[in-house]
């Protein structure tokens, strides 16, 4: 697959754009009497590449559940009044897992989201066309799932998700499954397709080296109850390439953020003797 | 790639000899059953002759043979009659199990209601609710076939619940999350993800919808009132016809190895290109 670079300004760290979404005080407890998040204030501003970073149980992929709709806050609000008009339809979900249909060829599987909403398949064609070919995956609309790659699959997933031009991506460890070299391929292709776009992403990981190369800005998350421990920006500019990832600049944020995460890990009662 | 297709490459001992093995394997795979199918008919050949066996007690397999050929007409009618018996309860069976397997997905109440008396149906034996059936329908057919569909229909229902229940979760939130009804949950993704159980349950069906047509023409035919090839049987077996029973058991069995190869074959054909059961094992 060739990797195209795409001429792009360069861009500033942080993002300056307008208020998406507030999370304001938003807690949630499961049935079973857990609390996955406690009090979570978190501001998503447009354009934003947002990772939520912790350690497992730390509410990360709670969070984004309730951002997605999939699930209800049991306290506090979501406020996205910042966004004018909003619907579900403006979100793109990616998951853990590829999650595609395994009897579907990748054309169909990337058509789906618009076949739901009533796009016919020659109407479709154009968009599922061109956001396989931003995925780099021209050639392959006629291939079914088990024939690609775990990398391939998530590519896949990506365009799925895009095809709408939603507004806000959510990732759900998109990449952790991955092989090392595939999952710096991914994290290239998607910062490319963010950097044409600009549209907004919110992406969970657990991988402080992923998050400090994608993202903006970074939330780290602590467990018991999840809660928000600290946000800090990740002030190197865009684009990121290779020559990014192996600069002295990325190693010592990676340390800064190792640090937070550090923190976070130990801010949780006990976690020193847990195993598990 | 095999090697099959690079004869140039050489192969060391141990590669040489798997492939010989898989070779072997694949002619053994035809070539052992038939033996065996053979021996047997022969066997049963010279047991009849070494030991005087009569052929109202026991036909030469020539003897059987030769019943097939000369009792065609009667013997292919009545089999064109179980035929239709079995291949209309099995429709029926796939439109009754699926559109009950689709109704209880609706729902987890309607299931838990309703899935008990499926159960009940299925376990209670056939035989003994004909004389009832028998009772209560007048209509020859209409009998025979509410028989055979009680044993066939059970199987696709159930598997097909299991299907429709076995969708990932994430998918469904994918569904949930683009909007879509329950139409379209059921037709996108609920159906096709239930395909390969469908398929598994279809193939016990086509079996028991052939043994549930036998066995409601054994029950009938003990009056008189049928003309499918189990009354064949019976009546053969009243006048000591062995030959034209042996015929008739044969036809039987033929038919039901038929059904199963070309269910098999559907099956394949629609779940090849996806899922993990007709994919060859890779190494």
């Amino acid at each position: 697959m060739k990797f195209e670079k795409v001429a792009q300004a360069p861009v500033a760290a942080s993002g300056q754009g307008s208020t998406l979404l507030a999370l304001r005080d938003v807690g949630k407890v499961f049935s079973n009497g857990v609390t996955a998040l406690s009090d979570v204030n978190l501001t998503i501003r447009e354009g934003d590449f947002l990772s939520l970073l912790g350690p497992s149980g730390c509410g990360k992929s709670t969070a984004l559940r309730l951002i997605a709709g999939l699930s209800t806050p049991t306290s506090g609000l979501l406020d996205w009044r910042g966004s004018g008009s909003f619907d579900r339809s403006d979100i793109g979900f990616v998951f853990q897992e590829p999650t595609l249909l395994p009897w579907a060829d990748v054309f169909d599987n990337v058509w789906l989201p618009l076949r739901l909403k009533g796009v016919s398949r020659a109407r479709a064609a154009p968009a599922v066309m061109e956001m396989l070919a931003r995925v780099h995956l021209t050639g392959f609309e006629n291939a079914v799932p088990r024939e690609l790659s775990g990398g391939m699959k998530m590519r896949v997933s990506i365009a799925r998700a895009m095809v709408t031009k939603p507004r806000v991506l959510l990732m759900d460890e998109p990449f952790g499954a991955l092989d090392e070299i595939t999952r710096f391929k991914l994290n290239n292709d998607l910062l490319e397709l963010w950097q044409g776009e600009r549209f907004t992403v919110v992406f969970v990981t657990h991988s402080v080296f992923e998050s400090v190369f994608l993202s903006n800005r970074v939330v780290v998350m602590a467990a018991r109850p999840g809660r928000v421990f600290r946000e800090f920006a990740v002030e190197a500019p865009y684009p990121r390439d290779e020559a990014f990832r192996t600069s002295p600049a990325y190693a010592a944020l990676c340390r800064q953020a190792s640090d937070v995460l550090i923190g976070a890990i130990n801010s949780t009662a006990g976690s020193h003797h847990d195993g598990h | 790639m095999t090697a099959i297709d690079h004869p140039a490459v050489t192969l060391d001992p141990e590669e040489a000899r798997r492939l010989r093995q898989e070779r072997l394997e694949r002619i053994g795979r035809w070539l052992l059953p038939l033996a065996i199918m053979i021996l047997a008919i022969w066997l049963w050949d010279r047991i009849c002759v070494w030991n005087d066996i009569p052929k109202y007690i026991l036909p030469r397999p020539g003897v059987v043979l030769q019943t097939l050929h000369d009792d065609a007409g009667l013997l292919f009618s009545s089999l064109l009659v179980t035929l239709k018996i079995t291949f209309l309860s099995l429709a029926l069976a796939v439109v009754g199990g699926v559109g009950l397997a689709v109704l209880f997905a609706q729902s987890k109440w309607v299931e838990m209601s309703f899935f008990p008396f499926a159960i009940v149906l299925q376990v209670t034996p056939i035989v003994a609710i004909f004389p009832l059936i028998n009772i209560y329908v007048d209509n020859q057919t209409t009998k025979l076939l509410l028989c055979a569909w009680i044993v066939a229909f059970f199987p696709i229902l159930s598997n097909t619940t299991l299907g429709l229940n076995s969708v990932d979760r994430n998918l469904r939130d994918l569904f949930k999350l683009n909007g879509a009804t329950r139409w379209q949950q059921l037709r996108y993704l609920r159906l096709p993800a239930a395909m390969p159980y469908f398929l598994g349950g279809l193939k016990i069906a086509g079996g028991l919808s052939l043994i549930g047509a036998v066995v409601a023409e054994f029950v009938a035919g003990a009056t008189g009132q049928s003309s499918g090839l189990a009354s064949r049987i019976i009546e053969a077996g009243y006048r000591l016809n062995a030959p034209r029973l042996f015929a008739a058991l044969i036809l039987i069995s033929l038919t039901g190895i038929l059904i199963f190869l070309v269910l098999s074959l559907i099956s394949h054909l629609i779940l090849r290109r996806w899922h993990e059961s007709a994919l060859k094992q890779e190494r």
